[in-house]
């Protein structure tokens, strides 16, 4: 866990002095992942390099783990933590064996140990370690580069890690890849992550919580779905964006939205004609035909009529079968740009669990602003 | 050919005096090193005394090197060394300061700053930053530095035979007081492939000394 305590850092003095971090004060629970969100120049940055002592504090307390951390050694204190940068700073004199290994060095590790977590890590971040061990920064992609920068960091198994805009060197498709690595890791991992970011997409999808940050001054520390719904006053709002309510499609999973119990279900097996006629009886205007246990496609009142036959053979597919974990901002656009509204929900073996639509989805935005009102 | 005649009748004159400059320039050369780069490193941290080591050191620089003799004759003398080889080691060591000092300024304070952050933040202290990253990256700027040390070292050593130093400067100042062409030529000839070998011994050993991943990123570039 990390404390904050009126954290106060002042650069310059008299006349020019100027507050860069302003009475700061919040805990980073542990196992959390902390998103400083702020313009540039609003002091997130700069609380983060206080927090390893590369910058020394002017007033307050910054408390990890009950321990005062002017109490400890700075470059012990440094060695304990991780720390990545958007600028990476990968050693290019030294492999990429001997760049993941610098923490364990500097904790004189025994060799065979540092080898065994140099592999480890590496194959985490999807690095082969055969390929990858023995070349030199400069042969690597960006992306590549920027693994190697957490694997870094990650190396002596640090509790707390400080990433410091650790994927902003890379370009957005490569990010969004990464950004979902870090992600599975970090379940596994659980590590207590200060990340400095200033975008608000990437905050909101890595942050448990979002500390946003003005002019040195914490405005607001909450769970990207209050900062989303609630914004605690209108910097936080405009910073937010105007688009708010879309960027809550971003946190909200198609689980939670889907109806499990849709009644417009037929077989694919039954005759078009009572299917239509079903159909008008109950004023649908979808209904999805099932082979079985797995979702075949859909039929409208209007491509039933005057067919006959069984309806399997009018039915048109999906366009796109939907998971359980997609965002209902992945859902809203694949609705969009397939011009249909209505879109089955599948398990991992492909059977059907149910159906999501438009209203749906607004339904659920609707709810996530209500609740928060109450 | 009087030359090559002068040089095969004068074989053991001339192989010991070019053994007396080398002696001389690798003297001068290595007390260099031993102050230059510690100055050089130290003076990276203080921004300050870094201009004012560097100015005084372009200063000495601009010094002809027949006057510099002539500053340190009564300075030595009191030591009664006011001639012979100890006034042109430390003429040289002092003109080889400001090629070996600002190299070796230069080349730290370019380390890129990320990596200097980078290895502060993931604690590791200043000299273990120096020994690991500053000084492998900018040994190629300091052998550079020593390069032209070495040679510019070459040049003015043979200057130095006026004040008694020997080496090959002995056969050119000899030989225009004898009015010896051929004696001047083959001195004038050995100082300069002296120095050619020399160069090119500096430029290979710099390119070995370059570190492998700075090597392979240069090839990449190409």
């Amino acid at each position: 866990m990390i404390r904050y305590e009126s954290v106060t850092k002042i650069f310059g003095s008299g006349q020019e002095a100027v507050a860069a971090v302003d009475d700061v004060t919040f805990d980073i629970e542990k196992g959390d992942v902390v998103a400083f969100l702020g313009p540039s120049g609003c002091g997130k940055t700069t609380l983060l390099r206080l927090t390893n002592r590369l910058i020394p504090l002017t007033r307050g307390r910054i408390i990890i783990n009950d321990r005062d951390i002017m109490s400890v050694d700075a470059v012990k204190l440094r060695q304990s933590m991780g720390y990545a940068i958007q600028a990476i700073g990968l050693f290019p004199n030294k492999t990429i064996y001997q760049n993941i290994a610098t923490v364990p060095n500097l904790l004189s590790w025994e060799e065979e140990r540092i080898e065994k977590r140099v592999n480890e890590l590496l194959i985490m971040l999807q690095l082969d370690p055969d390929v990858f061990k023995d070349r030199y920064p400069v042969e690597l992609s960006g992306g590549q580069q920027q693994r190697v920068g957490v694997a870094r960091c990650l190396a002596a198994d640090p509790e707390i890690v400080l990433m410091d805009e650790p994927f902003g060197a890379i370009d957005p498709i490569n990010r969004e890849e990464i950004q979902n690595e870090f992600l599975r890791i970090q379940g596994n991992l659980k590590k207590t992550i200060a990340f400095v970011t200033h975008d608000i997409h990437e905050a909101i999808k890595v942050g448990d919580k979002i500390a946003i940050f003005q002019g040195g001054k914490l405005i607001q520390y909450d769970t990207p779905e209050i900062i989303l719904t609630r914004p605690k006053n209108k910097y936080i709002a405009d910073f937010v964006g105007a688009d708010r309510a879309l960027k809550v499609l971003g946190l909200l999973r198609t689980k939670d939205a889907m109806n499990t119990k849709p009644r417009n279900i037929i077989q694919s097996s039954t005759d078009a004609r009572k299917v239509l006629e079903f159909m008008t009886d109950h004023g649908f205007k979808h209904c999805i035909v099932m082979e079985g246990d797995k979702p075949l496609g859909y039929v409208t009142p209007k491509s039933l009529k005057h067919k006959n036959g069984l309806v399997r053979d009018v039915t048109e597919p999906h366009p796109k079968l939907i998971r359980k974990y997609d965002t209902l901002r992945d859902v809203m656009s694949s609705m969009l740009m397939h011009d249909e509204y209505v879109l089955c929900v599948v398990g991992d073996t492909g059977d059907f669990i149910g159906t999501i639509t438009m209203n749906d989805i607004q339904r659920s935005i609707l709810n996530v602003y209500t609740e928060e009102e109450k | 050919m009087h030359v090559i005649e002068y040089i095969t009748t004068h074989k053991e004159l001339c192989w010991r005096l070019t053994l007396e400059h080398i002696w001389i320039v690798a003297l001068a050369l290595f007390l260099s090193i031993i102050i230059g780069v510690p100055i050089g490193i130290a003076i990276t941290r203080n921004e300050q005394a870094a201009k004012k080591v560097i100015n005084t050191a372009n200063i000495l620089m601009t010094i002809p090197s027949i006057a510099l003799f002539g500053i340190l004759l009564p300075i030595l003398s009191l030591i009664n060394q006011g001639l012979g080889k100890v006034p042109a080691v430390i003429a040289l060591v002092l003109y080889s300061q400001l090629p070996i000092i600002r190299n070796t300024y230069t080349a730290i304070t370019n380390v890129p700053p990320e990596l200097v952050e980078a290895g502060r933040g993931l604690g590791m202290n200043n000299w273990k930053r120096l020994k690991e990253i500053e000084i492998p990256l900018a040994v190629p700027v300091i052998i550079a530095g020593l390069r032209t040390a070495a040679v510019m070292s070459i040049g003015i050593a043979a200057i130095a035979a006026y004040i008694g130093a020997g080496g090959l400067g002995v056969l050119i100042q000899q030989g225009i007081a004898r009015v010896y062409e051929e004696m001047i030529i083959a001195g004038a000839l050995f100082v300069s492939l002296l120095a050619i070998f020399v160069d090119g011994g500096f430029a290979l050993l710099e390119r070995l000394l370059t570190p492998k991943g700075i090597r392979i990123g240069r090839e990449l570039s190409r």
